[in-house]
């Protein structure tokens, strides 16, 4: 942090953050830990399985700690620092092995690599490890992407699909350009852009009961924009976009839906259609 | 001549506000059709990364570097100010401001003011105030003259009637000047032109915003497109310049980048119409120009931003507009929705240092976080950090000592003990896992507040089997 | 304690055990994107200018004091003020006396106070010199002063700006320097990119808000 080398004073008067370099990604390990997210563990857990099967269709052994629970968002979103602290703690005491992170949410990825520095400002101590957990996360489709660098057989049918990416995973892990690479590598796979394409869905966490009225006329924009796009389904990498969404459209009687992209992706590279 | 214009009333909550936005289709089409024009002007204007983000960032540490310093400038800014013989005065609260503006006027025995575009002003109520005192406050900007007529208050702060179409505005005109309805916008401006000319002529005293105050030079930097500024501060024989304290940069060069990031992030211009650099009052050979400038320094709860190194960041804010441009909730609402004088991403971060969070507890939580603000701001304020730091100061509890005024708003001993139990919830394995047995085998949520939830959705149902059985059958392990 | 004392001392307690932040700006960031060829400068300011109705004639500095005439003679104008003081002032006064267009000349030689009414309703035009333009934005540099005051760029629906090609600086950043603005401001320096206009009804553009309408920048080639 540059602004520190001039100046340490608590109440000096702070610059934005230098601009990221781009990523450099490790070569691919023979193990990682996915960390499978409150959202996918309890609506979307064949996603998460499906995240797994393709690590290990890569040949990489995937463990899953089974103390996992929350990356800690909703209370961070809504200023309970103390309650995050403590669930932030847990998860980085449990991920604390030197292993690979992945995580098949973006904005759960943000937690780790951006938001568990902010949470633990107050810790010097902790920031050791807070930095070394951000360096060993991996949003599931960079993984896949930079890591495992994926060569695959699209063994589908010719398909459009529209691409929904979380506010968070889109501006800080540039998840919307992974997932279109990721996607692009699919034979029989096109992708449509849709109207207002980075815009919110609405989702936000909280806000999509705190402000209900928003949010509601917000995902009502989203959804129809999705379907006007002329695909055939939704998909993406963040599972909380995905409840709203899918939400959304079963209350309007909609027939279109979204899916998970892990499970997008596992269905064309095995081959296994699920009902 | 001057009667107090009523505002339209607004009721008493962001959420309530924004029920009534929603459900008018004219505004909702009108914002949207006007946000993305905006957005694709600024894009067309920054069609380069590089340059656009090292301008971001240069722009970014030279207000650091200001705020940085900002008692010692305004010290430097009031004695160039004072020796180039501008009078300067200083007011901690809005009703100082008027006191100061009122007595200046008094001072002239002036009965009419014509005003160019301030925000500061509109902080200040200022129209209110003098209309009050029987002196006429007119708005010269013709998006602030629209909708003083109309008894509103800017709805933008840089398109004050950007919520109104050409329909609106003909029917306004012709009720409230007499004149025919027109479709024809260059007729409805000539309209306003000629009826805003004969007020130049006539004002005692101008009134002005200031964009940047420079302290090098003593220099008041206004721009504008219309020349409504230029005559506000150049026809009366009094200019009054009201502006908020951290508006002070260092050096005359600094403008140049700041000035560049203003108006291309606001209206893709690469320049406004005209920048009107004002370092002082007639000089004895000159023959026009105000006989006398004055400048208003307003706290207003700035300082109560600034002593927060974290929040001070706030007060970079050069009052673009390209932060509401690209908010989805602005978007769908519109300014009014947010009650206050400063809507939008900006309006959330710096109302509650004006007026408290008590008056404002919706403010942070008004946010989904997308964070498209803080990806345009020129000037790099990290506005998501500054909604998130909002919201811990809103539910701090009394003993916890908020930072912010007015902090712990929303202080709720109820969803405290609700965050408790999730935090207990997600630090015991056992417990979480026995949560999600329950929750999956029974299909019921534990978190209370869902009930919002199905205003917009299906009830949620969870799935068969958590992902923490299913990866433990997979995977046929325990722990790690 | 005054307003003032108090404001200040918050803002000082809160800047505390601090120092101030570096002056790192990078000059370059204002320069670089923003340089031309000679031979550009002139093309892209002309551009940007016609881009938001500006009215541009390239000339020599002979042919000026003509287009003038015609430019008022072709509207129907029946005045214009100028500024027998300067040098360009002279120069059309004396085409004026060979040439004797109809518009009449009138001078801007009195405080504002005693001819507001007419100045505000009477006056077609203006026609004024610059200090200067930039290639950059499209704009012309004003330095008003008691030949030329403030509101004779303003007030008449018509405004002719002299402007000398070698006049014209890349940037505002190179202006500024080589003119040194941070040694001594005038009481009011403009930059005037064209005539006035508002997008406030909506976003539609319309010119002539309240400066003038119409504004021609008459390009010398001064070699």
């Amino acid at each position: 942090m540059s602004e520190l080398f001039y100046d340490a004073a608590p109440n000096a008067t702070r610059v934005a953050p230098e601009r990221p370099r781009p990523r450099t990604y490790p070569a691919k390990p023979a193990e990682v830990t996915l960390f499978g997210t409150c959202v996918v563990d309890l609506f979307f857990p064949e996603a998460g399985l499906d995240a797994i099967r393709l690590l290990e269709r890569e040949g990489i052994r995937v463990h899953f700690p089974q103390e996992q629970s929350c990356c800690g968002q909703p209370a961070w979103t809504s200023g309970y620092v103390n309650e995050v602290r403590e669930v932030a703690r847990a998860q980085l005491n449990l991920l604390d092995n030197g292993l690979p992170v992945v995580v098949p949410s973006g904005s759960c990825a943000g937690m780790f690599r951006q938001h568990y520095r902010e949470v633990f400002a107050e810790e010097p101590d902790t920031l050791e490890r807070v930095e070394d957990l951000a360096e060993r996360t991996f949003e599931l489709t960079e993984f896949l992407l930079h890591v495992c660098k994926v060569d695959w057989q699209d063994l589908g049918q010719p398909t459009q699909i529209a691409l929904h990416t979380s506010c968070s995973a889109r501006r800080e892990m540039n998840t919307h350009l992974h997932a279109r690479e990721l996607l692009g590598k699919l034979a029989n796979v096109e992708r449509l852009d849709h109207d207002h394409e980075s815009e919110c869905c609405g989702f936000g966490g909280t806000f999509s009961v705190r402000m209900p009225e928003v949010s509601g006329a917000m995902v009502l924009d989203k959804t129809r924009s999705l379907r006007e796009s002329g695909a055939a389904e939704m998909v993406t990498a963040d599972g909380g976009c995905l409840l709203n969404i899918n939400g959304s459209l079963e209350k309007q009687k909609q027939t279109f839906r979204g899916r998970h992209l892990a499970s997008f992706l596992w269905e064309r590279v095995s081959g296994e259609v699920k009902s | 001549m001057s009667q107090r214009i009523p505002v339209k009333e607004l009721t008493d909550s962001f959420r309530g506000r924004a029920v009534g936005a929603l459900a008018d289709d004219q505004l909702r089409t009108n914002f949207r059709v006007a946000m993305d024009s905006l957005m694709k002007k600024r894009a067309d204007a920054f069609p380069d990364e590089e340059e656009r983000e090292g301008l971001r960032e240069l722009g970014n540490h030279i207000k650091a570097r200001a705020l940085s310093r900002l008692p010692d400038l305004l010290e430097q800014l009031e004695t160039r100010l004072t020796a180039n013989g501008v009078k300067v005065h200083w007011a901690e609260t809005t009703e100082e401001a008027n006191r100061i503006v009122h007595s200046i006027i008094e001072a002239k025995q002036g009965s009419q003011v014509v005003k160019g575009k301030s925000m500061v002003s509109e902080e200040m109520e200022m129209n209110d105030y003098l209309a009050e005192r029987n002196i006429e406050c007119l708005e010269s900007d013709m998006g602030e003259y629209i909708v003083q007529l109309d008894g509103e208050k800017p709805s933008h702060i840089i398109m004050p009637a950007i919520h109104k179409n050409r329909f609106q505005v003909s029917r306004l005109f012709h009720d409230k000047l007499g004149v025919d309805e027109t479709e024809d916008v260059n007729e409805l401006i000539q309209i306003g032109r000629r009826t805003l000319r004969q007020k130049f002529l006539e004002a005692d005293v101008g009134v002005s915003g200031v964009n940047f105050a420079i302290a090098e030079t003593g220099t008041l930097l206004l721009v504008e497109n219309e020349g409504n500024g230029r005559m506000s501060t150049t026809a009366p024989p009094v200019h009054i310049a009201v502006t908020g304290i951290e508006k002070v940069v260092e050096n005359l060069r600094d403008v140049v980048p700041l000035l560049s990031l203003l108006t291309r992030s606001a209206l893709g211009q690469p320049i406004t119409t005209y920048v009107n650099m004002i370092s002082g009052p007639r000089k004895a050979d000159e023959l026009d120009g105000p006989e006398e400038v004055h400048l208003v320094l307003l706290d207003n709860g700035r300082s109560g931003a600034f002593a927060d190194a974290q929040l001070r960041q706030t007060l970079n804010c050069i009052r673009c507009g390209a932060c509401m441009n690209h908010c989805p909730v602005y978007t769908r609402v519109g300014g009014h929705t947010y009650g206050e004088v400063y809507p939008g991403p900006i309006g959330k971060i710096i109302t509650p240092h004006m007026v408290g969070l008590h008056k404002v507890p919706d403010h942070p939580s008004a946010s989904s976080l997308c964070g498209a603000c803080g990806e345009v701001c020129p000037v790099k304020i990290p506005i998501p950090e500054m909604l998130q730091r909002l919201r811990q100061e809103n539910v701090k509890s009394p003993a916890e000592q908020p930072k912010v005024k007015d902090g712990g708003a929303k202080y709720s001993r109820k969803e405290r003990a609700i965050w408790r139990f999730w935090a207990s919830l997600n630090t015991s394995p056992v417990i979480y896992r026995l949560f999600l047995w329950g929750a999956t085998r029974f299909g019921k949520l534990a978190p209370k507040n869902v009930g919002p939830w199905t205003e917009n959705h299906s009830a949620p149902v969870p799935a068969r089997r958590s992902l923490h059985d299913l990866a433990k059958a997979h995977l046929n392990q325990g722990d790690r | 304690m005054s307003a003032r004392s108090n404001i200040l001392n918050k803002l000082r307690a809160g800047l505390a055990g601090t120092t101030p932040r570096p002056d790192d700006f990078d000059e370059g960031l204002v320069t670089r994107p923003w340089q031309y060829a000679p031979e550009d400068r002139i093309t892209r300011l002309r551009s940007l200018m016609e881009t938001v109705h500006t009215e541009i004639h390239q000339l020599t500095t002979e042919q000026w004091p003509s287009k003038v005439q015609e430019l008022l003679e072709s509207r129907g104008l029946k005045n214009v003020l100028y500024a027998p003081g300067t040098d360009h002032g002279k120069q059309l006064a004396e085409h004026w006396q060979h040439a004797e267009p109809r518009p009449e000349l009138l001078v801007y030689d009195r405080p504002i106070e005693e001819w507001k009414e007419e100045l505000f309703w009477q006056v077609d035009a203006s026609v004024t010199g610059t200090v200067g333009g930039i290639a950059a934005t499209g704009s012309l540099v004003l330095w008003p002063d008691r030949h030329e005051p403030r509101l004779m760029s303003l007030l008449p629906p018509l405004h002719i700006a002299l402007l000398k090609a070698s006049e014209v600086e890349d940037n505002l950043y190179g202006m500024m320097q080589k003119h040194n603005w941070s040694a001594g401001l005038p009481t009011n320096l403009l930059l005037v990119s064209g005539p006035s206009k508002t997008a406030d009804i909506e976003q539609v553009l319309a010119y002539g808000a309240h400066g003038p309408k119409e504004l021609v920048v008459l390009i010398l080639e001064d070699g």
